[in-house]
């Protein structure tokens, strides 16, 4: 047998067998019968559909579309060539332009979307320090999310703090919460560091929910107070001072979007710094970066922290634009979303992350009638890009290979 | 002390299907070090699977007739379908990716969970499913404690299993060859033992394992959920972590471990009820801190911890 027939026949066995696995799940009723009908139904789509990408992948071994491939590949390198070439604020300009005049073109519905992106540009960005940036997998990022969030809303209603006074606080608190929870855990190394932080996460979200006094409980905490602003205006007794509540989405979406562009700076500027080097050297060889003289331990808590920092400051937004929080919304899903954007978009890379949490928020927006298979194309995506594309839609520029990889 | 025993009782029960669950992840872990996140995935498909045959069979009168043999016979039948997923999810998910560092599999595998939760969601529905519950009634009483022929069925089979199991790993070829392939794959490749078959073999077995306790976790509990593997599926990889990663007695002892602390914790901490959850991950952390290897684990080298 030739290896094209052997490998159309193990293309024929998987199918067989993806149809052994659907059909106890449709065809098998509860009254007692059998059917076919439905599953045949979802079978041959998906099957038509692995077909079609089967054979695609096939021919381009073969080198069928080397006619199309390569000229596609020069022209992209022309485009590199030109992006690298120009000076970096020709790009930045306009891109800075959009975004500030975003919300003077757009209906309610779409400053909505841009809000939700951007907030999770900046969580993603932030476990792009942890995971990206110093390698350690963190399951249970979500928690300092949460935890800045619940430190503003309780800061506002009892105390009435402001929003911009709390923006530090919750920072601050997200980062100890950084440290508490990397101190115990980072000793330990890849997969279990993955398993413990999950863990972590969910006694977070455990506790908020069964804390009464203090949460509330899953009834969540309502009546946040949104973010004011005190500008001064002329009235006729001279100079007096006006407090405008920024409860507006147009104003949410101009706070957003200044934490993400700090957000973004931060990070670049951590990732080019010798904190950001040294990250990056125990992200590819631990032993090695110890041995160079980097204080591994001190580093990953480091990293720990500044990645919670940007959760905080976005919890804290969070908690400010829907002025309630519960523990509902600081779930694993969450945190395999953000992780999600992460690794689509590329490990280690600003870019990629933005690309991967606006292709992670707002493309389900515009697929809006698949909604429910949302999730289900999530969990396909993670694991189908760690086969084609492990580095992600916009590779970081920097990223070698793991070391600790043998075996 | 009633109540005690009454615990003690329900402990073993929880424990047993814990312990069931972590083999799954012990033995995925021992062979390819990969934490298979999808595990508690098929865990939740064994669980689906027992309400979908039981439903069917009772709708056909078996039940009625036969109620030991429609049990057993959608037991063996969750086990063969959920031993098929676990292998399509390995060739599919894990083994293109044999070369790729740790990360990447990791992520996979997370991915996978994802996917098969909401596949379980997409054709099964968002709501809990019930299990038909008329042959689950009933029990012993000793005075005041109550055993009902649930958890005797459940930890008969449990025991079962973990005798069949430990027989096949130790007694067998087949159990030869895995622990070969787990203590050294290119030694035992040159041997003439095909890796590629052993792991597959050690996802079926898992996945049978896992299965059997969606099921009787279905019967207990009187429904399922397809979001029911996630919880259990951590809880049974702290007691793998507990028992030593890699170790099969371990993980036994370590699933009754951390069945017998959850249910004590419930019954007799304060607000135990509310934050029984936690208890299996403060374990699992000041394990990993304070014993990496577990209780019966052997040496773990760096990479690991």
């Amino acid at each position: 047998m030739t290896r094209g027939s052997k490998a159309w026949l193990l293309f024929g066995l998987a199918m067989a067998w993806l149809f052994l696995l659907l059909w106890p799940l449709q065809g098998i009723r509860p009254d007692g019968t059998l059917a076919f009908a439905e599953t045949v139904d979802i079978w041959w789509k998906i099957a038509l559909a692995c077909l079609i990408c089967f054979a695609a992948f096939r021919l381009s071994r073969a080198g069928v579309f080397d006619f199309a491939v390569r000229p596609l590949a020069r022209l992209a390198g022309g485009v590199g060539r030109v992006y690298a070439a120009w000076p970096r604020w020709v790009f930045l300009v306009p891109l800075a332009a959009l975004a500030l005049a975003y919300p003077f073109f757009t209906e309610r519905y779409a400053q909505d979307v841009a809000v939700n992106v951007l907030v999770y540009v900046c969580l993603g960005l932030g476990l792009n320090v942890v995971v990206g940036l110093c390698g350690l997998l963190d399951l249970g990022y979500i928690a300092f999310y949460g935890v800045g969030a619940y430190t503003y809303a309780l800061l506002s209603v009892h105390y009435g703090v402001s929003f911009w006074l709390c923006l530090p606080v919750c920072a601050a608190f997200a980062a100890v919460a950084g440290c508490v929870i990397g101190y115990p855990t980072l000793r330990m190394r890849g997969d279990y560091l993955a398993i413990v932080t999950l863990g972590f996460g969910e006694i977070v979200r455990i506790v908020l929910n069964n804390w009464m006094s203090l949460t509330n409980g899953p009834n969540g905490i309502l009546g946040i107070a949104p973010p004011n602003l005190t500008v001064p205006v002329l009235s006729d007794g001279g100079l007096a001072f006006e407090t405008i509540a920024m409860r507006k989405l147009f104003w949410m979406y101009y706070i957003i979007l200044a934490l993400a562009v700090f957000t973004v700076v931060a990070v670049r500027r951590l990732n080019f710094s010798r904190i950001g080097r040294a990250w990056e050297a125990i992200r590819e060889d631990e032993t090695a970066a110890e041995l160079m003289g980097v204080d591994t331990f001190r580093f990953k808590l480091l990293a720990y922290a500044m990645g919670a920092v940007f959760g905080g400051l976005a919890g804290a937004f969070f908690a400010a634009r829907m002025r309630f929080v519960s523990p509902e919304s600081f779930t694993f899903i969450e945190s395999a979303m953000v992780l999600a954007m992460v690794v689509l978009g590329g490990l280690g890379s600003i870019p990629g992350v933005i690309l991967g949490a606006l292709a992670l928020v707002a493309l389900p927006e515009v697929f809006r009638q698949f909604e429910l298979y949302r999730m289900l194309v999530f969990g396909g995506v993670m694991a189908v890009m760690m086969l084609v594309r492990p580095a992600g839609l916009w590779p970081a520029a920097r990223l070698g290979k793991r070391s600790d990889d043998e075996g | 002390m009633e109540y005690l025993i009454q615990q003690v009782v329900n402990g073993l029960t929880l424990g047993g299907v814990y312990a069931l669950v972590a083999l799954g992840y012990t033995m995925v872990y021992g062979i390819i070090q990969l934490i298979n996140f999808a595990h508690g995935e098929i865990f939740a498909a064994g669980g689906y699977m027992g309400v979908i045959f039981l439903s069917f069979l009772t709708a056909n009168g078996v039940m009625d007739a036969h109620p030991g043999l429609g049990l057993g016979l959608s037991l063996l039948l969750s086990m063969g379908y959920c031993a098929m997923l676990a292998m399509a999810v390995e060739k599919v998910a894990y083994k293109p990716l044999r070369q790729s560092s740790r990360l990447s599999v990791l992520l996979s595998a997370l991915g996978m969970s994802i996917f098969l939760q909401n596949g379980l969601m997409l054709t099964q529905g968002v709501y809990d499913k019930a299990y038909p519950t008329e042959f689950t009634h009933g029990g012993f009483d000793f005075g005041a404690i109550r055993i009902s022929y649930m958890q005797i069925g459940i930890l008969a089979v449990t025991a079962l299993l973990l005798v069949a199991l430990n027989a096949l790993v130790f007694r067998t070829r087949m159990g030869k060859a895995m622990r070969a392939t787990a203590q050294d794959k290119v030694m035992s490749a040159l041997v003439g033992i095909s890796a590629n078959r052993i792991i597959s073999v050690t996802f079926a077995i898992g996945a049978c394992l896992a299965a059997a306790a969606g099921i009787m976790v279905g019967l207990y509990y009187g429904s399922v959920r397809y979001d029911m593997g996630f919880v259990p599926g951590i809880k049974a990889f702290a007691a793998a972590v507990l028992g030593g990663i890699g170790n099969i007695t371990g993980a036994m002892v370590g699933g009754l471990i951390i069945g017998m602390v959850e249910i004590m914790a419930a019954a007799y901490l304060p607000m135990g009820g509310q934050y029984k959850d936690v208890f299996a991950f403060v374990i699992l952390i000041a394990v990993l801190y304070f014993m990496p290897t577990g209780i019966m684990g052997e040496n773990v080298d760096d990479t690991r911890v």
